[in-house]
């Protein structure tokens, strides 16, 4: 559905110098460098697939989903979407996808949900019985019956954004691009965020590209992710195996009865030790958890015991650390 | 088309949630320009007339480049503001629309407020001319339509050349304000009373004196013959904004190649 082979793409960037002779000067003269924000970039995603493409700031996240989404033109290289050219077929590409930036609205400011989303029905010519069944659509599973007649600029980030991911889906499109949809928002509006992304990609099968710095995102919508750094793809696989092959180490809470000896287990580092708790952590390469909570239990009493993984947070850092971005 | 009224209409809307400072901006609108006829009039109340032309046959040129200007304010208000669109990132939306830039730009913005500023300048139009001693044909009436529609179309050639400019420069260029104010302040009198460079350049590159100078001379009949040429070269002055359109592609391809 979507294939990428070999895109470059470069930027010419004016040199800036500090000092105010230095500027006096780049008014008549300027000195460039090229940014190379893309090197050979080659990927493909499937139909109904939810992609986490993940990676630090000015990596070419944003670059990347332009160029998809037809925005921009690269150096080099292909793109075929939905056997499109996304910078070539431009008008009659872009009524397959829909965009949501996360920090920038596509609303009208001044004027109720509802008037932007008739706006939005003549700009797509979306029929208006499709218009109808998909707008209830929206309202019902985003809960906006509430807030669709108030003015965006009287609406919280929350739910501006469902408004926001429902404008986005009026006409129907086989594939969203989110960018950074959950920027910004409290808790209980990034699960609802999270659940509805989910539902469309189940239920109506939009194979979704979603950038986000919130690996709990990553974790509770993507199965396969994809790392950029520097321009360049360094990870593309399942999100499992990266956690297998990344997340080596888990952590064991552990409360007991007062106990006066200190723990020493083989695999193992205490993190914390106090008579009645300790936190331990285990590098599953050298030794087994249970192995672990064995030997605990024969040192001390085990009132409670907690095991955590290692969060994905921790496992990406770990990522640019090792790739040096 | 239609799609450009519904633009219009829920920017009417938007505009309505400030009621009170649209009606003030509107009055100011209509105050602005009045200052400058005043000046018009305290000028032909003193010398009484400027190289053969009198007050009235002046205010009806006045009138016709007011309410062109006004006209393009009104509707092509989108492009004269359209380096904010850049800044903001919002142009990156309009690639992602399936219809042409050129419309989404236009639908962008509408400045109610300068409605103001029609209304006075019909008012002069209506009182130039009934005080002229013209008469009426037709073809006459069909040339003042001519004059003003051509001179909307010269005028949102500027502002669209303006907004190209930012495609290159990113921050709005007050430089073309000289082309757009400054050719208003210029063409609101016939050309012949400046200097001939000056009358050529606003002839043949930007082509004001295609719709207020040269059938002006038409509508009050001072022209000897060729009566349909001077009827005509209203239209012709309102080609102008066709290489302005191109030259808008072009930016626009700019923009998607660099990204800027």
């Amino acid at each position: 559905m979507i294939q990428l082979q070999g895109i470059n793409k470069s930027y010419k960037v004016a040199k800036r110098q500090t000092g105010l002779k230095q500027a006096a000067k780049a008014l008549f003269y300027r000195e460039h460098t090229t940014i190379e924000a893309l090197k050979d970039v080659t990927f493909e995603i499937t139909q109904g697939e939810i992609v986490g493409y993940i990676g630090p700031n000015g990596a070419g996240k944003s670059t990347t989903i332009k160029i998809m989404s037809g925005i921009l033109v690269p150096d080099t290289g292909t793109c075929t979407i939905m056997g499109y050219t996304p910078w070539k077929d431009r008008a009659a590409y872009v009524k397959n996808i829909g965009v949501v930036f996360g920090h920038r609205s596509q609303l009208w400011w001044d004027v109720p949900v509802i008037d932007s989303f008739e706006l939005l029905k003549d700009i797509y010519k979306i029929p208006q019985q499709d218009y109808q069944t998909t707008k209830n659509l929206l309202i019902e599973t985003l809960e906006l019956q509430e807030i669709i007649n108030s003015p965006v600029r009287q609406l919280s980030l929350g739910q501006r954004m469902r408004c926001e991911i429902a404008a986005s889906l009026l006409h129907s499109p086989k594939i969203l691009f989110l960018d950074e949809p959950t920027i910004g928002l409290d808790a209980v509006s990034k699960i609802a965020v999270r659940q509805f992304i989910k539902t469309i990609n189940k239920e109506k099968g939009v194979t979704i590209i979603l950038t986000t710095h919130d690996m709990n995102d990553i974790e509770a919508l993507a199965d396969r992710v994809i790392l950029i750094g520097k321009g360049s793809l360094l990870y593309d696989g399942q999100l499992g195996e990266l956690k297998k092959q990344y997340a080596t180490q888990k952590t064991i809470t552990a409360d007991y009865q007062k106990n006066s000896t200190p723990l020493q287990i083989p695999g193992t580092q205490t993190l914390s030790w106090t008579p009645e708790r300790a936190i331990i952590t285990v590098d599953t390469d050298v030794t087994s958890t249970s192995e672990v909570i064995t030997q605990l239990s024969n040192i001390v009493e085990l009132k409670d015991v907690a095991i955590e993984a290692q969060p994905i947070e921790d496992i990406i850092i770990q990522l640019y650390k090792e790739y040096q971005i | 088309m239609s799609l450009y009224f519904k633009y219009l209409k829920i920017l009417f809307k938007s505009q309505m949630q400030y009621r009170a400072s649209f009606l003030l901006l509107m009055t100011g609108q209509f105050f602005i320009p009045f200052s400058v006829f005043a000046g018009l009039y305290f000028l032909f109340e003193r010398f009484g007339q400027i190289r053969g032309w009198d007050f009235f046959e002046v205010a009806l040129c006045f009138a016709v480049i007011h309410m062109a200007f006004a006209i393009s304010e009104c509707f092509a208000r989108g492009f004269d503001m359209f380096s904010g669109m850049v800044v903001r990132g919002e142009f990156d939306r309009v690639l992602v629309r399936p219809r042409s830039t050129f419309i989404q730009v236009l639908g962008s913005k509408f400045e109610f407020t300068r409605f103001g500023r029609l209304l006075q300048s019909a008012v002069v139009l209506a009182w130039a001319l009934g005080s002229l001693p013209l008469q009426w044909s037709p073809a006459k009436i069909l040339t003042l339509i001519l004059m003003i529609t051509s001179g909307v179309l010269i005028f949102t050639g500027i502002f669209i050349l303006q907004a190209t400019m930012c495609f290159w420069t990113v921050q709005g260029l007050e430089v073309a304000n000289i082309f757009t104010d400054g050719g208003r302040e210029m063409a609101q009198y016939p050309l012949n009373i400046y200097q001939k460079w000056v009358a050529r350049f606003f002839t043949y590159v930007i082509p004001f004196g295609t719709v207020n100078y040269l059938p002006l001379m038409y509508l009050l009949g001072k022209n000897n013959g060729n009566d349909l040429l001077y009827m005509l070269i209203p239209a012709l002055g309102s080609l102008f904004i066709l290489p302005c359109v191109l030259f808008w592609q072009l930016g626009v391809r700019h923009y998607r190649s660099t990204g800027s």
